[in-house]
């Protein structure tokens, strides 16, 4: 298998009733979930995804839409009607529950909504709890346990009852544990859920630096669509049984697969999940530096704006020149548009969120430079375009005239300057 | 037709003397082991002066509950010796502890067993109706006859009535332990055993003590009947007093019987609920997320809750 997917599910089926096997046939031939409805339930249908090593993969959905049953498909807590998973290379569907436990203990650890913390033991015999199982000697066990408690920030709590902590800290301790047992795959079914918002806010951030530290793959269950569109580089959105949209939250959030996706991600804060990169419009009015003022204000004429993108010579973004400054050169009959080129422009990485764009675009009225690493001009951001973003409006109902800021000089003495000046240049 | 008769009770005398015919060596060996078993406990308590027994009954008391329990309990015991019923008392304790053990060595398996399986549950079920509610005179009688009149018929009749809160209770503990914590100790690949051992039998402890508790109170309520088969002790004292209409000896033998009871239940129940290592786990079960620490070895709050007899 290869090396870079840790988890793929294939085809997945899982049928609650007397006759499941009757079920997935049904459904498999075409019938919905309501048409078997009398047969039992059909909790999970035709579920297939990879999920790549050291990927935050979240699968998001009301309550009843599968998503716990599908995750606990992945460990093998409950079997696969039909279909199979693969956790490190390795099928684990129907193999025997000797061989199922060592792929629990060595590949797949699980965090739960209600934490699932074993009253009796204390933080540190909880945390250390998969290392017991796996059958790490005791003195060993409880060194790696305290690592991973000052990780997880619970220095000074080793020895207390789960009982005598907050949820976020409860929590902690079951994310702690999970951590400990040093698997690649961690499946979190609604870890933060039962938390309050600023708990799991802060467990949110906590997990992404978890997770960038320890390059863990994690599979993380949510009906929280904020959550989703946070810590997900892909999500998953489940709908009674089905997956109905796999894509990174971006692609969720701008190309919704159907009416259902689109309703649910309608109340999302989009400001902090798009980014620069997926709203930036071709850059039109763009001039390379050798090309000369005249150049520049033809281009300003034609699609009738005050201001120009100027290129280096290698592509790269030099910023921006003002038509007033180019007519006075014209005039002048000076043919170096860098003297005249304005620090004043903002430029943006392509990942910038829209949150961040908002006060640069209130601060200037040009439009807002999306640059690459290597400094090159990918596209920009008019402040129609930020507006029409963040109020999911869309911008592409016609040919908009979105070009910012408007001319502030008439075509008219534009076009007499520019014949008047090539006259001159013709007499030279 | 007329005649026609369900040949139920002929069936029945057919099988049991076929077991006594073919078994009887089996049912002698049982006799054995629960005559011995019964035997050294007796030992064990008439032997030493009374005042060891009341001395280490009075310190149990103090351990589980406190010292107004130890009160209550060194005035009943004196109040048993003071009626002249402390051999007959001693007896009738032993031969509860053998019982009471022994149905709880039976009764946990058995609950443990059922509430694995579903199959297991639905037949072990009606079983338990049937020795609780069938009247024990009834299977006093094949009891007499496999073990002959003595200790024995008496001890494995107490097993019978007395077994069934202990698997029900037993099976509704492991059933009522949270699932989400059994499903981690499976995530974490724990085996089948460790989880029982490690999860769900200290979570359901509370539930299995009670069940004990009730396992021990029958097994008392049963006492009278063994002293007809001739297990002696309180329950012979009892039978014998019914028979003279002897007033005075059936209330000092019947108050011995409660004393005894009262001192176990709530010896039991302490075990169940608080204020030892084992009711620990009763507290613990209750999450209440507190934000403020406490210090680690501070013991949960003693209950002091009055269990029924």
């Amino acid at each position: 298998m290869t090396e870079t997917i840790a988890v793929k599910a294939d085809r997945l089926y899982k049928a609650f009733g007397r006759r499941p096997h009757e079920m997935v046939k049904k459904l498999t031939a075409g019938a919905t979930r309501d048409e078997v409805a009398s047969l039992g339930t059909a909790a999970v249908i035709d579920a297939s995804f990879e999920v790549r090593r050291g990927e935050i993969f979240v699968v998001m959905g009301l309550s009843g839409s599968g998503k716990s049953t599908l995750i606990r498909m992945l460990n093998g807590l409950l079997d696969a009607t039909s279909g199979t998973v693969t956790v490190a290379g390795q099928s684990i569907t129907g193999i025997p529950a000797t061989q199922l436990r060592d792929v629990r203990r060595n590949n797949v650890s699980m965090v739960f909504q209600h934490f699932a913390l074993l009253p009796h033991r204390t933080v540190i015999d909880n945390v250390a709890y998969g290392l017991e199982v796996q059958g790490v000697a005791r003195a060993e066990r409880l060194e790696r346990a305290s690592t991973i408690i000052r990780l997880v920030g619970l220095d000074g709590w080793a020895d207390s009852l789960p009982s005598e902590l907050s949820g976020g800290m409860q929590q902690r301790v079951g994310l702690g544990r999970a951590l400990a047992a040093d698997t690649d795959v961690l499946l979190m079914d609604e870890a933060f859920s039962a938390l309050d918002p600023l708990i799991r806010r802060e467990m949110q951030e906590q997990l992404i630096e978890l997770q960038a530290e320890l390059g863990k793959t994690i599979i993380f269950i949510t009906h929280d669509l904020n959550e989703a569109m946070f810590l997900g580089d892909r999500i998953a959105v489940m709908r009674d049984g089905r997956i109905v949209q796999i894509g990174t939250p971006e692609e969720i959030l701008t190309d919704p697969a159907n009416d259902y996706v689109a309703q649910f991600v309608q109340d999302v804060d989009r400001a902090r999940v798009l980014t620069a990169a997926s709203v930036m419009e071709p850059v039109r009015s763009v001039v390379t530096i050798t090309a000369g003022p005249r150049a520049a204000l033809r281009t300003m004429r034609d699609l009738q704006t005050s201001a120009t993108f100027v290129l280096n010579r290698d592509r790269s973004f030099a910023g921006v020149v003002r038509d007033r400054d180019v007519l006075r050169q014209v005039k002048a009959g000076e043919t170096d548009l860098r003297s005249i080129i304005r620090g004043d422009a903002t430029s943006v990485t392509p990942d910038t969120p829209l949150v961040d764009l908002v006060e640069p675009s209130v601060g200037s009225d040009l439009a807002i430079a999306v640059v690459d690493a290597k400094n090159r001009l990918l596209g920009v951001i008019p402040r129609v375009t930020l507006l029409a973003a963040l109020g999911n409006v869309t911008t592409t109902t016609g040919e908009l005239p979105l070009i910012e800021p408007p001319a502030t000089i008439s075509i008219k003495v534009i076009t007499e300057t520019l014949r008047d000046t090539a006259l001159e240049g013709a007499e030279l | 037709m007329n005649d026609f008769r369900l040949p139920l009770g002929t069936i029945v005398e057919g099988f049991i003397d076929y077991i006594t015919e073919t078994f009887g060596f089996l049912f002698d060996f049982i006799r054995a082991v629960f005559k011995g078993a019964f035997e050294l406990v007796d030992v064990l308590l008439v032997s030493p002066p009374f005042w060891v027994i009341i001395v280490v009954a009075a310190a149990l008391a103090y351990f589980t509950r406190g010292w107004k329990f130890t009160l209550g309990t060194v005035a009943g015991l004196l109040v048993i010796l003071g009626v002249d019923q402390w051999e007959n008392a001693m007896d009738t304790l032993a031969l509860v502890l053998v019982a009471s053990i022994l149905a709880i060595v039976f009764s946990v398996p058995l609950g443990i067993l059922a509430a694995k399986s579903k199959v297991a549950s639905s037949i072990i079920k009606p079983i338990l109706d049937f020795m609780q509610t069938m009247p024990a005179f009834v299977y006093l009688i094949p009891a007499l006859i496999l073990f002959r009149v003595g200790v024995v018929p008496g001890i494995v009749a107490t097993i019978i009535f007395a077994m069934a809160p202990g698997v029900r209770l037993t099976e509704l503990g492991i059933r009522g332990v949270d699932h989400e914590v059994v499903e981690a100790g499976q995530a974490f690949g724990a085996s089948p055993w460790r989880i029982l051992r490690q999860i769900q039998l200290p979570l359901a402890m509370p539930t299995i003590m009670a069940g004990i508790n009730q396992v021990i109170m029958l097994s008392l309520s049963m006492v009278v009947i063994s002293g007809m088969v001739g297990a002696g002790g309180l329950g012979a004292e009892v039978v014998a007093s019914l028979n003279r209409i002897d007033v005075a000896l059936g209330f000092e033998a019947g108050l011995a019987v409660v004393i005894l009871a009262i001192y176990l239940d709530r010896l039991t129940a302490a075990l169940g609920t608080g204020g030892t290592p084992l009711g620990r786990f009763f507290g613990s079960l209750r999450r209440r997320p507190r934000a403020v620490p406490v210090a680690a070895d501070e013991a949960p709050a003693r209950t002091n809750e009055p269990v029924a007899v």
